[in-house]
């Protein structure tokens, strides 16, 4: 359902559409400024309409670290609601594309748009979190001095200035979501545990619960079932799931037995582009991708 | 804030001894007969209460330092800023009392042949004006270096050597005679303070108290700050600043709160110090002083609240003792034991002790657990983990961090 609705979403218009366009106006509209405007409109129209109904866009993102390009003229549409995993070999820029969403990274050109008007390139971190952009670090990254309540606590949605944080008060409504995260996620049992003392496992949910207390709209999720047993690895797969009924996700991962019980649609990355995308069928059929990340 | 129910019994129990210093020790001071045993001489009394200024100087500094994970190198430097703007009030308060008898010039001006006062003399005349000073200077230099520096994401050696910076320009800055603080000399000869005489044995006891309830109120403080959920947010941006920042917090906004809270602990320690101790000169801003009070913090303990009073306090003990006994050692004992601490004590004395009690109820509990016949694991009421916050494992102090 959510798949077919990405994959009709046409892709970058190309440039001349926009001056083809404007032209035929010209022979309509004989006022220059009338012209002119109509030009401005179509332009508008034709850089807007792909976008729009898309919850992520990239278009052309190059992002090169002394002269390497780790991101190559990257491309990739992500739909509202829509599950998408991302593969490829180490070193493909799936983690520098997270970084370039998030805000950590600028990519030296290219188009990132959240939610079709958003350009995130303008913005930071924190204020891309806060536009509902949620993201799992490949390396489980939690409080680890801290409990996993207050680990939760502090990522729970709300006012994030300083004086609000400093003035705070426990109360029953923050109790039950921390609750109800606690058991989305399988830590009830470990409410007041210290982070540190959890197993590598818990501490990737752990993580991913703290993105789901943010309450975003989309999660990247970068793999989240590096180092965990195969029953973990079969949770989190249902794990996801759930989280994927309400929200979109991107899940960058290696396992592919846990892409494959996804289910969902597979992008998967090469030397900074996509390489091949459609169902996991497809991709894994595809010989450039068995010749450069499955045949391995 | 949410003081009260959370600040933890150990907190209370140093304010309370604090309290009781407060009282008790002027009293033994001005009322017991010089052959009681009870008594303390009057010498100890400005003696203790400048190491209580640098048990503040220090729990300021484990407020950036412990809780925020920022080692700052610069916090002589608000201490100083602090005793600056109390010394100027003791100069004005001379008057004509001074050597050259200039009932509005300090005697270091006359000297220099100025005619007027400098135009940021003025108003420290008043000590309502001076005591707002002791608190904006050094709050408002923090905010300012803060924001350039968090903004600009400087951490960890980068951030710790500019703050040297800081402190050493500012050395060279006062220590140059036309910038109008008695250059080389500093401030001193003062002679009142709010009408009373800075020697008496009174206004001595009179500052002990009030730098005890000083170092109470910074106790309190800190302890509110560090319980709150500001407290835990610090110390997530401590362990883990990126996480902060992809949760949506502005990490550099909890920086510069606890930088700028920091420095006016900072200065108001300075401004209470310089009475006491009875001059201020530019000495004060040299950088190993502000490197001695990290020792303090990580001999007491970084990221706890009683360890930086602690070591402030066992430390400058021991600097009095050995000044006296091996003057020329104390340098190399100094450096000697940071190094012992930074390796065998990576805790300091007070995170230790903790850390060997949780270990030990730990494995009491899951003893208890196992043969089923002990009580069972009562979980406290807070969190268990509350006294546990100070030091992750991987995070242990360094000089380098
Ligand atoms: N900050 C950086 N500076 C220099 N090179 C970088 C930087 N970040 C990433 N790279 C390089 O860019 C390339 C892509 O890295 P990236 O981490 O995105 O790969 P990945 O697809 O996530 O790989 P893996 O599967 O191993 O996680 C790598 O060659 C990496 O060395
Ligand atoms: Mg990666």
């Amino acid at each position: 359902m959510t798949m077919e609705s990405a994959q009709t979403i046409a892709g970058p218009v190309p440039a001349s559409a926009a001056s083809d366009v404007s032209l035929a106006r010209a022979v309509v509209s004989p006022h220059p400024y009338a012209t002119q405007r109509a030009a401005e409109l179509a332009a508008k129209a034709a850089t807007v309409s792909p976008r729009r109904d898309t919850l992520l866009y990239l278009n052309g993102v190059t992002k090169s670290f002394d002269g390497f390009k780790a991101i190559n003229n990257l491309s990739l549409v992500v739909a509202k609601g829509e599950m998408r995993a991302i593969i490829g070999p180490n070193g493909a820029g799936k983690t520098t594309m997270m970084d370039i969403i998030t805000g950590k990274t600028r990519p030296d050109t290219g188009e990132v748009y959240y939610r079709g008007d958003v350009d995130l390139t303008a913005h930071d971190e924190a204020s891309i979190a806060a536009m509902g952009i949620g993201r799992k670090f490949q390396k489980p990254t939690v409080f680890e001095s801290q409990t996993v309540e207050d680990n939760l606590r502090l990522s729970l949605a709300g006012s994030r200035s300083i004086f609000a944080a400093l003035f705070h008060r426990k109360d029953e409504s923050e109790r039950d979501a921390i609750g109800r995260i606690l058991a989305t996620t399988r830590l009830t049992e470990k409410r007041r545990t210290l982070a540190a003392d959890l197993s590598h496992g818990q501490k990737q949910w752990l993580e991913i619960g703290m993105l789901l207390a943010q309450d975003p709209e989309l999660l990247l999720v970068d793999e989240p079932v590096a180092g965990m047993t195969d029953a973990e690895t079969a949770e989190t797969a249902r794990l996801l799931r759930e989280i994927a009924q309400t929200r979109s996700v991107v899940v960058v991962e290696h396992d592919m037995h846990f892409v494959r019980e996804l289910g969902v649609k597979v992008t998967c990355l090469h030397e900074g582009s996509v390489l091949s995308e459609g169902s996991l069928d497809a991709v894994s059929a595809d010989p450039r991708v068995i010749e450069v990340y499955l045949g391995r | 804030m949410m003081l009260g129910r959370l600040l933890g019994p150990r907190v209370w129990l140093l304010v309370a001894a604090l309290l009781a210093a407060a009282i008790l020790v002027p009293m033994a001071n001005l009322w017991l007969p010089a052959d009681s045993p009870l008594h303390v001489p009057s010498y100890m009394v400005p003696l203790f209460g400048k190491y209580l200024c640098y048990a503040l100087l220090a729990l300021a500094l484990d407020l950036v330092w412990g809780f925020v994970g920022i080692l700052s190198l610069g916090h002589g430097a608000f201490f100083a800023l602090g005793g600056y703007a109390m010394g100027m009030y003791l100069m004005r308060q001379i008057g004509s009392r001074g050597v050259y008898g200039n009932p509005v010039l300090p005697d270091f001006m006359v000297f220099l042949n100025w005619d007027r006062l400098p135009w940021f003399w003025h108003g420290f005349d008043q000590f309502w004006f001076a005591a707002l000073m002791v608190v904006l200077v050094p709050g408002l230099l923090a905010f300012v270096f803060g924001y350039f520096a968090f903004r600009s994401r400087v951490t960890g050696v980068y951030l710790s050597i500019i703050t040297q910076a800081m402190t050493y320009a500012l050395l060279l800055a006062f220590f140059r005679n036309d910038m109008g603080f008695g250059g080389n000399n500093g401030l001193t000869d003062f002679k009142e303070l709010l009408g009373f005489s800075i020697a008496s044995q009174g206004t001595r006891a009179g500052l002990f108290a009030a730098t005890c309830i000083a170092l109470a109120l910074g106790v309190l403080l800190v302890g509110g700050v560090t319980r709150s959920k500001l407290g835990k947010l610090m110390i997530a941006v401590r362990d883990a600043e990126s996480r902060t920042r992809f949760l949506g917090w502005r990490a550099e906004h909890v920086k510069l709160f606890a930088f700028t809270v920091s420095a006016v602990m900072a200065g108001i320690a300075g401004a209470l110090y310089v009475p006491q101790v009875g001059i201020i000169n530019p000495g004060e801003f040299a950088p190993v002083n502000s490197i001695e009070v990290v020792v303090w913090a990580a001999v007491g303990g970084r990221g706890t609240i009683l360890g930086p009073v602690l070591g402030a306090l066992l430390v400058n003990a021991g600097k009095s003792y050995f000044t006296v006994a091996a003057p020329e050692f104390w340098l190399f004992v100094l450096g000697g034991l940071f190094v012992v601490v930074t390796l065998f004590l990576p805790r300091g004395i007070v995170g230790t002790i903790d850390h060997g009690w949780n270990a030990l109820r730990d494995r009491r509990r899951s003893l208890s657990a196992e043969d089923g016949t002990g009580a069972p694991p009562q979980l406290p009421p807070q969190s268990p983990a509350a006294d546990r916050t100070s030091m992750p494992d991987g995070a242990l102090p360094s000089p380098a961090e």
